[in-house]
């Protein structure tokens, strides 16, 4: 069992490192030759089979650890322990855990992993730097596992950060383009300022609790803790602003948009599936920490609303695929954390999978696009693409359609169950419950815009010039598989007034029933009748349905009613398209001063002042001596002079003494 | 009737401080090197009166009465010696610097 | 043992100078088989260190002369001796050397000779002042470290090297000059200048001339770490060196600074590090984010990377002022990891100068797609720099960062924003050099890095990677010898609690 988690980890790192090796074979390849030669494209393909078959291997070991859990009274495997750090009073060991939460997030961080990588195959099939994007790829996966895996809080950050960098690999993959390499810095540093706070947090919780162990920390007692409620909050608040930095919350999201520079299966894999629900986990790890003081609860839900408001609005008015797709990533991660903030555990997680399936559709199929319209990404030069496009076109709308929670798909299960439990709530509850539902109407609304942009409608680019194709199987087949997941992935946690409701909630009940025993203590427990849950059932499916058909109507015929808002309220659409202008106060307000800080504190003080003293000393010294040269002026008479004054002055000298 | 010890000094101490301020003030190297010589004398004539003080005192029978004078011809050696080698200074310089003006000789300028 | 290590570089200084200079290669040899020699026994010592047994090892004593004391005789000697942490240090210094003579193979034509003679005083300057256990004899080594670099910068450096090399070594200078003021009179006073006996009988000091002496050391120490505001000479000399001057430089001769402020500060004066601690814990925070503030304005490749260490030293005397276990492991780390993490900055710069003759930041762009191996080294290098879990640099910086906020949690706060600038600053001179298209023409066949350049880099990488995985191997060496310097640091604590007055019947106090 043991070795089982650690050859679950270690695969993919072992990939990362041949298929690294297997890179710089291809780039001595392609500089001994002329034309990317035999060997090369030999070494890239041989690539991309061991890319793919480390996660296939991962995903094999995940689905037996998943099996083992079956077994009736085991609610965890774990491996041998990595004595990692000993400082005297302060001890970091960490091992592999494989409980309940890691076994699901193992599932999809594996199993979407291995549809994105096999996608991969095809869409980086003519990519000279092949080989380094599986290599950089399965690094990813490695990171994104011990994440998982990890029983400490320390390891966790190890995984935490590593994801941060392949992140910053891959977002600036083509770097050569130069604006991918700044989209990739920005993504580090943003995410850093969320490092910052969680290393803060860190500190607090070894404060608290001693020991940075996952499960110690989530098993402490918090009814004895209080006394210290103040500071179990503000270590609650702080980790979860690391996870605002990786789950791209607000004020910490402006990252994501810019990582659409990064290759397509990228965005798929690491900004919408994996990566950024790395907060979310965090937060679900540690429930009893959030649930301790209700306050930090309701925090996280009104940053969640609001971001997923900031990120639908936005969306509305994108014109790139890839940049709808990212703000309404930010966006649905917003939902998760609604769901977390009303104590809705495993609603969360459910929207965590079924997100990862359809928004990883929806990405590669809008990677499948943009293949067949050669790089082409505003969606004002396509339309009309469902004739050329079939296969592409019936999957992304099975994603759609998750999306926009159309009824009986799967988002439309996972983001009811949410918006019904704030809804039960009650109290402020409601109101971020109003803001959730209005959200799904926008989401509706700007998932079918899209759709209706790319697919439907005429043609708006040259048929001469721009050939659109399907893809190849290889990137077809994982958009069908993620596609049927979309669909029926619902029946993964069903609403309690269906038959066979909840498998996913009493998977996870072991997980989170700490959390579960804080909020009922607190009073932060809901229950909603049959009636009701009926009712909000069909209400979100009105909704989805009435605002999905009005953004296909609206946007069937073109972007002509954006460009009429853009006229009509040119401040609004401002407003809008830049993310409600947050990024670009960032820019302004922090950025800039900063620069021009550095760079005053560099030249005025440090060198004008601090140097410039130093300067001074030795310039002093000069001066002096200059002056003392005024002594020497080769007159004997005066040389003289002074031997006299001075032999008189010591004689005086010795008299008197 | 001798000349009172007290004259003798004061005088030397004339001459002494007219021997300094001809050395600190005046351009010729010569008269540079003659003002030297008037402080040596003026040295002389105090080891001199001082000598005859100390003979016609009571205290006459102690120290050496001869001292006196052999110092001030220690004195008149050195003298001689020093002006020499001076004057040996002054030909070899007016032959550098064709004049004898102090103020011209800044070779030992730092 | 010990004697040998420290003298055998010597040794080798002299076999050099001996020998013809018209043959470079022969003479690279002998320093590369040299340092080598020394880096196995180094190795070797390592090894057989025991951290359990108390006191020094590898102990040597040999008299030397003698001072006439206030108290009688005070005997001078050859006193040196290895505790964990002197060991950690000794062992970066015979690692880097072997590298360092490696590395001048490509930036060192003329003069070789009188190059190699240099760098191998400097190693025994380097490792006595680790290993020296007489005060006086710590002073000697001290200053020899300094000579050979003024030489090093001032003849194969660059441009502006005479006014570095000149502001270098004055600076230091004088702060050496105050430190022997305290040698004197600490030598003086407790008539004797063996160091385990100093840590005995500084107690006998009455608190005044405790706080100047620590004063004095600190000044000296301050300098060559440097300390906010002491700092401006470490930007001129490491711009103006080549780049096995750099190298050791930041490798090991600011960590004489940091030694000293532990060896001859804490353990010392524990009492006054106590009080002081609050001043050094400010100047650290500060030096952080002051650090990182004028990296990030900087264009000179170098002069950033100089900046950049004025900040992560600045992490190293935050912990060490912390003054608790957890801090001073993390902050003995520290001291190990940017040794070689900042040293494998400098040799990539030297490399990527080599080939492009220029440090500033505007005249790269696009290198990654021209040099791969070199971006590959490049990026490993800043991501240890900038402390990414898994590396060397992170588990000192969390180290210190942890035990910092036990005892000062606001600047704990503020050390941690510093995390964040230093991936502003590192990322951004990544971008600059490495990304983006090739924008300028005669960058674009440069030749990606040799045998020799990755050979001599892969140690140090080997090392950046190991520490981050297995920390322990350093920590348990260095572990006892930092618990009795809490210890004492505790003691000194407590007993100034005794001393303090305590209130009688009526609650005043007398």
């Amino acid at each position: 069992m043991s070795t089982m988690l650690w050859l679950l980890l270690f695969a993919p790192l072992a990939g990362s490192i041949v298929c690294g090796a297997l890179h710089f074979a291809a780039l001595r390849a392609a500089r001994d030759g002329h034309a990317p030669g035999h060997a090369g494209s030999a070494a890239r393909k041989l690539a991309g089979v061991i890319g793919c078959a480390t996660v296939a291997a991962s995903f094999g070991l995940a689905l037996a650890a998943w099996g083992a859990l079956q077994a009736p009274g085991i609610l965890a495997v774990e491996s041998s322990t990595w004595h990692w750090i000993e400082a005297g009073s302060f001890t970091v060991d960490v091992s592999l855990v494989a409980d309940r939460l890691s076994s699901v997030m193992l599932l999809v961080v594996t199993g979407v992993g291995f549809l994105i990588h096999v996608y991969s195959l095809g869409y980086m099939a003519h990519d000279p730097g092949k080989a380094k994007f599986f290599a950089y790829l399965n690094l990813f996966v490695f990171a994104m596992l011990a994440l998982v895996l990890s029983s400490s809080l320390l390891g966790l950050f190890i995984g935490w950060e590593g994801v941060g960098l392949c992140s910053y690999l891959l977002i600036g993959f083509w770097y050569e383009k130069g604006w991918p390499a700044e989209a990739a810095q920005k993504a580090f540093v943003v995410n850093r300022v969320g490092d910052a706070c969680f290393l803060v947090g860190s500190f607090l919780l070894l404060r608290l609790f001693g020991t940075l162990d996952l499960s110690e920390i989530a098993g402490a007692n918090f009814h004895m803790l209080g006394a210290h409620s103040g500071e179990i909050a503000l270590a609650a608040l702080l980790l979860f602003g690391g996870a605002c930095g990786k789950s791209a919350q607000f004020p910490l999201f402006t990252w994501l948009p810019d990582a659409m520079a990064g290759p397509t299966p990228v965005s798929a894999l690491i900004h919408a599936a994996t990566m950024v629900t790395a907060g979310v986990y965090l937060v679900l790890r540690l429930n009893p920490l959030f649930a301790a003081v209700p306050a930090v609860l309701f925090t996280i839900g009104i940053v969640g609303a609001f971001t997923a408001l900031i990120g639908a609005s936005t969306a509305l008015r994108q014109n790139d695929i890839k940049k709808v797709l990212a703000y309404s990533t930010v966006s649905q991660l917003g939902y998760m954390f609604l769901g977390l903030s009303a104590g809705a555990w495993s609603a969360a997680l459910f929207h965590l999978v079924t997100h990862a399936f359809f928004k990883g559709l929806l990405f590669l199929g809008s990677g499948s696009v943009i293949h067949g319209m050669h790089d082409e990404q505003d969606m004002r030069k396509m339309g009309g693409l469902r004739r050329a496009m079939p296969r592409t076109f019936m999957t992304f709308v099975a994603g759609a359609a998750a999306l926009s929670g159309l009824p009986l798909l799967s988002g439309f299960f996972s983001k009811d169950e949410i918006l019904a439990r704030n809804f039960a709530l009650g109290g402020f509850h409601l109101g971020l419950w109003a803001v959730g539902l209005a959200t799904a109407a926008l989401t509706a609304f700007y998932t079918w815009r899209m759709v209706a942009l790319t697919f439907f409608g005429e043609e708006r680019f040259d048929r001469h010039h721009v050939r659109p194709h399907e893809s190849p199987a290889v990137m077809i087949v994982p958009l069908v598989v993620l596609a049927l997941l979309s669909i029926g992935g619902g029946l993964l946690n069903l609403p309690h007034v269906l038959p066979g409701s909840g498998l996913l909630e009493h998977w996870l009940a072991p997980v989170t029933r700490a959390g579960d025993e804080l909020l009922e203590r607190e009073g932060e427990h809901g229950h909603l009748s049959a009636a009701a849950e009926w009712s909000l059932l069909a209400l979100g499916a009105v909704l989805a349905l009435v605002f999905a058909r009005r953004g296909l109507r609206a946007y069937e015929p073109g972007p002509a009613r954006d460009e009429a808002l853009a006229r009509a309220r040119p401040k609004l659409a401002e407003f809008l398209d830049g993310a409600w202008q947050i990024d670009r106060s960032y820019h302004e307000r922090i950025v800039l001063p900063l620069r021009a800080a550095a760079a005053r504190l560099s030249a005025a003080f440090d060198l004008g002042a601090i140097d410039a003293a130093v300067d001074g000393a030795g310039r002093l010294a000069s001066a002096l001596a200059q002056r003392s040269r005024a002594l020497a002026d080769g007159q004997v008479k005066h040389y003289a002079l002074w031997m006299g004054m001075g032999a008189a002055s010591l004689s005086l000298l010795w008299v008197l003494s | 009737m001798s000349v009172p010890t007290d004259h003798l000094l004061a005088l030397a101490a004339i001459l002494f401080a007219l021997g300094v301020l001809g050395f600190l003030v005046r351009k010729n190297v010569i008269i540079v090197l003659a003002s030297i010589e008037l402080m040596l004398n003026a040295a002389n004539l105090s080891f001199l009166a001082a000598s005859r003080h100390w003979s016609q005192s009571t205290l006459a029978g102690q120290g050496d009465p001869s001292a006196g004078p052999i110092f001030a011809i220690f004195v008149i050696l050195v003298a001689a010696a020093e002006a020499a080698v001076g004057l040996a200074l002054v030909i070899a310089l007016y032959r550098l610097k064709q004049s004898v003006a102090l103020d011209r000789v800044a070779e030992l300028k730092g | 043992m010990l004697a040998l290590i420290t003298f055998l570089p010597l040794a080798g200084a002299l076999l050099v100078a001996l020998l013809p200079g018209q043959r470079p290669g022969l003479l690279r040899l002998v320093a590369l088989a040299v340092t080598g020699v020394v880096a196995a026994l180094g190795l070797v010592f390592y090894a057989r260190f025991d951290p359990l047994a108390p006191g020094f090892q590898g102990e040597h004593l040999r008299p030397w002369f003698t001072l006439q004391g206030a108290h009688g005789p005070i005997p001078i000697s050859f006193h040196l001796g290895a505790d964990g942490i002197s060991l950690l240090l000794v062992a970066l210094t015979v690692v880097l050397m072997p590298l360092v003579v490696l590395s001048a193979y490509g930036h060192v034509h003329a003069r070789v000779k009188e190059f190699l003679v240099w760098l191998l005083v400097m190693e025994t300057g380097m490792l006595g002042v680790f290993v020296a256990l007489d005060l006086v004899l710590f002073y000697f080594f001290w200053e020899v470290s300094l000579v050979p670099l003024y030489f090093l910068v001032g003849i194969w450096g660059g441009e502006r090297r005479l006014y570095a090399t000149l502001k270098f070594f004055l600076y230091t200078v004088a702060g050496s000059l105050v430190m022997l003021v305290g040698v004197i009179a600490l030598v003086w006073k407790l008539g004797s200048a063996s160091v385990p006996e100093l840590f005995l009988r500084t107690d006998g000091l009455d608190p005044g001339t405790q706080a100047w002496i620590f004063g004095a050391f600190a000044l000296a120490f301050a300098i060559k770490v440097p300390i906010l505001p002491f700092h401006t000479w470490l930007a001129d000399a490491h711009t103006e060196a080549p780049t096995s001057g750099s190298v050791l430089l930041a490798g090991v001769l600011l960590k004489m600074g940091t030694y000293g402020l532990l060896r001859f500060g804490i353990q010392l004066f524990p009492g006054v590090a106590v009080q002081a601690a609050p001043l050094f814990l400010a100047l650290g925070g500060i030096g952080i984010v002051y650090g990182a503030l004028l990296a990030m304005a900087q264009q000179d490749l170098k002069r950033l990377i100089a900046c950049s260490s004025v900040s992560h030293l600045g992490f190293v005397v935050l912990g060490l002022f912390a003054l608790t276990g957890p801090a001073l492991r993390g902050a003995v780390l520290q001291m190990v990891n940017h040794g070689l993490s900042t040293g494998l900055l400098f040799l990539l710069v030297g490399m990527v100068y080599e080939r492009t003759h220029t440090r500033m930041l505007e005249r790269f762009g696009g290198l990654a797609r021209v040099m791969p191996v070199f971006a590959l080294f490049f990026v490993f290098t800043v991501l240890a720099s900038a402390g990414l879990p898994g590396l060397n640099g992170f588990v000192g910086e969390y180290l210190v960062l942890a035990g910092t906020f036990q005892v000062s949690p606001a600047w704990a706060v503020v050390s941690v924003t510093g995390v964040v600038l230093g991936a502003v600053y590192l990322l951004m001179a990544t971008r600059r050099v490495l990304f983006g298209p090739v924008t300028r023409p005669e960058n674009e066949h440069l030749a990606d890095l040799g045998a020799r350049e990755v050979g001599l880099m892969l140690p140090l990488v080997a090392l950046v990677l190991w520490i981050g995985v297995q920390p322990n191997a350093l920590l348990a060496k260095c572990a006892p010898a930092l618990d009795r310097i809490v210890e004492r640091v505790e003691g000194a604590r407590y007993g100034a609690r005794l001393e303090a007055p305590l209130p009688d019947e009526e609650g005043e106090l007398r």
